[in-house]
């Protein structure tokens, strides 16, 4: 591949690393990473994957772009609010950087959609960056079923965490969070609330790991859950260990196909 | 006993299952918390049971949605 000279100049401070390099720049704009959830995580994780010149960025999104989602979504202005997330995404990925094809899914992710939708361009590394539960255990076993790597990713309030998983190299989140928790049994931003921050942290670092993936380079947050409290500002490391008996990844799986929870009623 | 919770020093006094330690670190919803022990999953249906000794390694893994925020009922 031949880079024009606006690539060049365009990639120039990540090129000039030696863990990027001519060749490192070449995987990045062959890459293609599908994010679902456009939105808290999903937003900054879409626009430095994009300014970093991911070729394909997928993103799956259903919603309109809400007044309320401002304050942390950064991907979508004032003058987007109404319209679907995935096309105001995309406006501000095609103004940030034309060597980005975006594939807009304007859907939410099910056991009947997903693996097709991860299927569609074959992607290389998907980031969670949905809200609710049902859909993070949704990509957690397609992309265990599909060997394919991917970084979850929650925040709430002053918090954040995040875990990556690739296959053979580690726990998967089902290992660590069995099945998931009834419907409005744990806090949602909704009603306990987000620093808009903590959006731009934990999905910088999602967006961080996707390309390390791309790149081959570097640890990658398998077999650790990063916790972050932004009021103490610790990070803290938790080193996590592949459960035997997980359903989806263990010895003896007994998910085989994908299931559909049931949505937390209030937030959906 | 000293045994170290999610990474900060704690002192308990007497013997204590693992889910009368979830009740004394006021844990808010213990019944949908992961409970790692010196870095092993612990069973939920092994709490009651399970002990904890001196220098334990404790770690509670909370669920943490956010992220999207969806705006409209489905």
């Amino acid at each position: 591949m031949r880079f024009s000279d606006g690539q060049l100049e365009r990639y120039s401070r990540q090129i000039i690393l030696k863990e990027v390099g001519v060749k490192g720049q070449e995987r990045i704009l062959a890459s293609k990473i599908l994010i679902v959830g456009a939105g808290g995580l999903g937003a900054p994780a879409a626009m430095y994957l994009a300014a970093a010149g991911v070729g394909t960025l997928g993103l799956v999104d259903c919603d309109k772009v809400d007044l309320s989602n401002l304050q942390r979504q950064i991907i979508h202005s004032t003058r987007d609010v109404g319209k679907p997330k995935i096309a105001s995404g995309r406006e501000t990925i095609r103004d940030l950087n034309p060597d980005v094809k975006v594939v807009a899914y304007q859907e939410w992710v099910s056991a009947a959609n997903i693996a097709d939708i991860i299927k569609d361009r074959d992607y290389d590394f998907i980031i969670d960056a949905t809200d609710n539960f049902p859909a993070k255990f949704l990509i957690n076993d397609a992309s265990v079923l599909l060997r394919k790597a991917f970084s979850h990713a929650g925040i709430i309030r002053f918090q954040g965490q995040t875990m990556t998983y690739a296959p053979d190299q580690g726990p998967c989140y089902r290992c660590v969070f069995d099945s998931p928790p009834p419907a409005d049994a744990v806090p949602t931003c909704r009603r306990a609330g987000v620093l808009g921050v903590m959006g731009g942290i934990i999905g910088t670092i999602q967006a961080t790991e996707a390309l390390k993936y791309i790149l081959g380079r570097g640890e990658l947050l398998t077999g650790r859950l990063l916790t972050f409290d932004a009021l103490t500002m610790n990070f803290r490391h938790v080193s996590l260990a592949r459960r035997e008996g997980c359903q989806v990844c263990g010895a003896n799986p007994t998910i085989r196909e994908l299931i559909d929870y049931e949505q937390a009623a209030c937030d959906m | 006993m000293r045994l170290t919770v999610n990474g900060e020093k704690v002192e308990i006094e007497g013997s204590v299952s693992v889910r009368q330690l979830l009740v004394s670190q006021k844990v808010a919803t213990p019944e949908y918390v992961t409970v790692q022990l010196n870095e092993e999953f612990l069973n939920t249906a092994d709490f009651d049971s399970t002990m904890i000794k001196e220098g334990d390694r404790v770690e509670f893994l909370y669920f943490m949605g956010g992220g999207q925020g969806r705006n409209e009922v489905q």
